[in-house]
């Protein structure tokens, strides 16, 4: 870049964007981001559309089809039950798209949180908050949850993915508070410090921002778990209960007759796959959108080589 | 002239489609010094490594390389085995990892010596024992004994000479070898490789980017600039005549000791990184000032210039317009712009108000063993008795080796916070009396800048946010801070419209003015630069420094100026500040301490700088401390120099047992006079003033 068209940018000038524009644009001009919106979106439709779409109710039995294969009456077939497998389905993504992703969002969060904080204050806080995820590690969660999740029978599925989360975080939160305690040592935060700029608004600019591809991967991991343990909690009757369905229920009971009646089990795996299979797409835009020197990044960096020139 | 004892020709490395050498000619001859200078990128260390066949299994190399006629490149790795280190010696820059930590010292140069002679192990202990003498390790014997981590690093740097000489090589390779170290252990470095090139009649080569170390020590200097050798000529010719811009830009870039005032000629532009691809021409040309067209169409080769016989064949330069050069011999000044820097406000000091005020700072640290039952050992005394005055308007320098608590000191003022000892006075506000609020507000009249600009910035931040942040830190609104970004990239000489660029995507000179435009951003009035242009190259540090002064002069700033390095703080700042082992040793203004030194410490500080001027460089008296800096760890009574200090040593008994008891104070030259010491004996014990020079009553300094 010569010095005359630096003179015309300086006379056409704008306030910079910020970070959150730049990476938004990065994030929007990923294509593997893209699809994955796109591909959530449409689940999402499915999931919520899809009930009125089917004249059938997810739990009334059609005593004249048991164990059909799919046909136009009904589109994905029957269960053993006589019922309808489309409307069971999308019943289910329903229950399993929100839980999945509200645990991994809740869980993660809870994470970053604690182990961010337990990192930068370091002393008292630190010893107090390695105690508590001790603590939880130890507890068997799954016994803790079958014990609580009667009680919660009347507060529905909201207070199960609070459960759900609350069991998840804690090797998360370690490996955030370890990755904290190095990155404070940083001279960038120092600098932030020196300037006057408030603790936790340190850990949101500063902090959480250079954990965020770890972060971003242990949420998409989450989602697909979420859904799993869901499953298996409600295999032992806690959680999603009959004649209510989710992915996991629909999954469980299917896989056993997978080789014999395939649509009772592979619409709801695929269907599964594509939604983890989606997360994971958005979650590696948004950690590439995040991270600077990531592939989309190389593009910028080389302009700026050629340009750098310019000034010392 | 006999045949060389090494000749390199056409030396190519790449790794990969990038190219770190391209086509180096060198020739080395018995017991003589040559110097290979060039900035990072340039292939210096990479030509070094090539020449011992040490480069990473990605390196291609080409070319040849002989030794006494004997072609190593292609050579076995058996039959290399048996050269390195018998014929051709390394010294590598890091001493930290150039030992393995768990053998002893001793046995990894005896180890050195059987690998390559037939002896028993007891001869070859003898014989490490030896060389640790030679290279003047006290109590060589015992030193055997000990693991690399007991020793300091100046220690370990001549243990590694010591294993580089051990069989009496024929040539000494050392690649940065004081680079990582201090100045005053750089000079005792610096010695004993002379001392054991003289005692081995090793040839040497020098691999440095230091023009002082490099004019002190070599006989012949070769240049380097993106992978090849712009120029070769013996040391007196290089630095009095240069023929290529590229070394006359790097001789005006360096700030010195023996001179000051006016800006620096910063070289536009950066150094290529290594093996970046370029297009055809003179690699340089893009930053050279006397460019001309035909420079960009051929590269242009290493030649005689035919037309000035002075160099006899020995003076060599890569460049079309080197007779141009040759002929007229301008001063770096004549030919690079330099820019404007305006005077500075020059109100009498008295009359300008204090920035900072720092007495009897104190700072210790507690020190504990276990991990189970930690139970408190003791205290390292990290700060312990800092004194510093700064008005507006004036920059101090902070000078000192590493552990002497230099960046302690600033974290100390920075923290703005009660100290631990001793009282700081900020703007006039006293910081133990600060609530939040005040503290808060204060935060944004000072601000710092830091060493590494890798390290300050957050990567994942682009540099408008990096600039906006200390406002948003004080309230500003999120707007009006965003208004001001452009402002304050131009204002450090950037371009305004980089603003949304993230800082991996800079060089280290354009971080740096990053770092410097964001603590701009508050309009402090104080400055604390730390060591604010150490890891940059020479050609881009006097961008930064020229930058420095000019921001000074137009904003009124006051600056906190720490670092090691002497030549760059008597450039820049008014006053300087001399710490030894947490305290200040000597404050005054920088004419006077640099010219008239009164601590010995200082003067030995003084002495060991190198200057980049060869005839300068030899006529100086020698100085050499001995020895390393004793531990903080222990409250020393007395003086705390006293176990290094040259007087002390001269001193008669009943003097000595004051230096031994008494700590110095701080005492002015004369009255009125803005010079301290702290020493019993300034000036060597005689009369202050009334005498200048560094004329040393010291004691003969110890060579070799």
């Amino acid at each position: 870049m010569s010095a005359e068209t630096m003179e015309q940018t300086v006379a056409g000038e704008r306030a910079p964007v910020g970070r959150v524009r730049l990476a938004a644009g990065r994030l929007a001009g990923s294509r593997g981001a893209l699809t994955g919106v796109v591909v959530l979106a449409l689940l999402f439709l499915l999931a919520f559309v899809g009930p009125y779409l089917t004249p059938w109710d997810y739990a009334t039995p059609d005593y004249t089809a048991l164990r059909q294969p799919p046909s136009g009456q009904h589109w994905f077939g029957t269960n053993g039950l006589g019922q309808d497998v489309f409307a069971q389905t999308v019943r289910g993504l329903q229950k399993s798209l929100v839980i999945g992703l509200l645990v991994a969002v809740l869980s993660t969060g809870l994470a970053s949180l604690v182990g961010a904080c337990a990192g930068y204050f370091g002393g008292w806080t630190d010893r107090v908050l390695t105690f508590l995820v001790d603590l939880m590690l130890i507890f068997p969660a799954f016994l803790v949850i079958a014990v609580i999740s009667p009680r919660l029978r009347g507060s529905g599925w909201i207070a199960f993915v609070v459960l759900l989360a609350v069991f998840n975080w804690m090797i998360t939160a370690r490996v955030i508070r370890s990755m904290t305690r190095s990155l404070r040592e940083r001279e960038f935060v120092a600098a932030a410090r020196f300037m006057g700029v408030a603790p936790f608004r340190i850990i949101w600019r500063h902090i959480l921002p250079n954990v965020s591809s770890f972060l971003i991967i242990d949420a998409t991991i989450t989602v697909g778990g979420a859904v799993m343990s869901e499953a298996a909690l409600s295999y032992f009757g806690f959680g999603v209960r009959p004649p209510d369905v989710s992915l996991g229920t629909l999954l469980a009971a299917g896989a056993g007759d997978a080789p014999v009646f395939p649509w009772l089990f592979y619409f709801a795996a695929g269907l599964l796959v594509l939604f983890v299979l989606a997360v994971n797409l958005v979650g590696d835009g948004l950690r590439d959108a995040l991270d600077p020197t990531a592939a989309p990044g190389r593009r910028a960096r080389k302009t700026a080589n050629s340009s750098r020139r310019s000034t010392s | 002239m006999t045949s060389p004892l090494l000749a390199v020709r056409n030396l190519t490395v790449d790794f990969g489609d990038h190219p770190a050498v391209r086509g180096v000619d060198l020739e080395v001859h018995r017991g003589e010094t040559l110097g290979l200078v060039g900035e990072s990128g340039s292939g210096k260390s990479v030509t070094a490594l090539a020449v011992l066949g040490l480069l990473p299994a990605a390196g291609r190399i080409g070319g040849s390389v002989q030794l006494d006629g004997r072609e190593l490149v292609g050579l076995p790795a058996k039959q290399l085995a048996g050269i390195r280190g018998r014929r051709i010696a390394m010294v590598f820059q890091d001493p930290l990892s150039a030992f393995t930590p768990v053998y002893r010292i001793g046995d990894q140069i005896a180890e050195a010596v059987r690998v390559h002679q037939p002896v028993s192990r007891d001869a070859a202990r003898r014989r490490a024992a030896d060389l640790l003498d030679l290279v003047g390790i006290p109590d060589p014997k015992r030193a055997l004994d000990a693991y690399p981590h007991e020793f300091s690093g100046g220690m370990r740097q001549r243990a590694m000479i010591a294993m580089a000489v051990a069989n009496d090589p024929d040539i000494l390779l050392a690649d940065e070898p004081t680079t990582a170290l201090d100045v005053t252990i750089q000079a005792q470095v610096l010695d004993v490789l002379r001392t054991a090139q003289r005692e081995t009649g090793a040839a040497l080569v020098l691999v440095s980017h230091d023009l002082g170390v490099i004019a002190g020590s070599a006989d012949r200097v070769a240049v380097m600039y993106a992978g090849r050798i712009v120029e070769t000529a013996p040391v007196d010719e290089l630095f009095t005549a240069p023929r290529h811009p590229y070394t006359l830009g790097l001789i005006g870039a360096v700030p010195r000791l023996d001179g000051r005032g006016g800006p620096l000629v910063p070289i536009p532009g950066r150094p290529p990184a290594a093996g970046e691809l370029r297009g055809p021409g003179c690699p340089f040309a893009d930053r050279c000032p006397l460019v001309e067209d035909r420079c960009r169409t051929a590269e242009p080769p290493l030649t005689g210039g035919g037309t000035h016989p002075a160099g006899g064949g020995t003076h060599l330069a890569a460049c079309l317009r080197a007779d141009h050069l040759a002929a007229t011999r301008p001063a770096p000044a004549e030919v690079y712009p330099v820019p404007e820097v305006p005077a500075a406000d020059a109100a009498p000091r008295e009359e300008r108000e204090p920035v900072l005020a720092v007495s009897g700072l104190t700072r210790s640290f507690p020190r504990y063993r276990g991990t189970l039952l930690r139970r408190r050992i003791g205290e390292t005394f990290a700060v312990d008795g800092v004194d510093l005055d700064i008005r507006r308007g004036e920059t101090l320098g902070l000078v000192g080796e590493s552990g002497s608590g230099k960046s302690t000191t600033l974290y100390e003022i920075l923290k703005l916070a009660a100290p631990q000892g001793g009282r700081i006075e900020l703007l006039g506000q006293d910081t133990a009396a600060l609530d939040r609020a005040a503290a808060h507000r204060l935060r944004a009249r000072v601000q710092i800048v830091f060493q590494d600009p890798a390290a300050s910035l957050d990567p994942r931040m682009p540099v408008g946010d990096v600039i906006a942040e200390p406002l948003l830190a004080q309230r500003v609104p999120a707007a009006d801070a965003r208004r001001r970004i452009p402002e304050l990239l131009r204002q450090v000489g950037l371009d305004p419209a980089h603003a949304d660029r993230y800082p991996h995507e800079f060089s280290g000179g354009q971080r740096q003015r990053i770092s410097i435009a964001r603590a701009l951003a508050v309009r402090p009035d104080l400055l604390v630069l730390d060591e604010p242009v150490s890891a940059l190259d020479v050609s881009v540090q006097a961008g930064v420094l020229n930058l420095l002064q000019q921001l000074k002069a137009e904003l009124g700033l006051a600056y906190l100026f720490v670092s090691h390095d002497l030549s760059v703080v008597r450039h820049l700042a008014d006053r300087v500040a001399v710490m030894y082992l947490g305290r200040t040793v000597e404050t005054g203004t920088v004419e006077r301490v640099f010219a008239e030194p009164r601590h010995p410490y200082t003067r030995a500080l003084l002495a060991a700088v190198p200057l980049p001027d060869p005839a300068a460089e030899r006529a100086r008296p020698r100085l050499l401390l001995a020895g390393d800096p004793p531990s903080p760890a222990e409250r020393h009574l007395g003086c705390p120099f006293r176990s290094r200090c040259p007087v002390h040593a001269a001193l008669a008994p009943e003097q000595r047992t004051r230096c031994a008891t008494e700590l110095p104070p701080a005492t002015p030259a004369a009255p009125g006079v803005d010079h301290t010491a702290a020493c019993h004996f300034p000036d060597g014990g005689r009369p202050p003033l009334g005498h200048a020079g560094t004329d040393p009553a010291c004691p003969p300094p110890r060579r070799g």
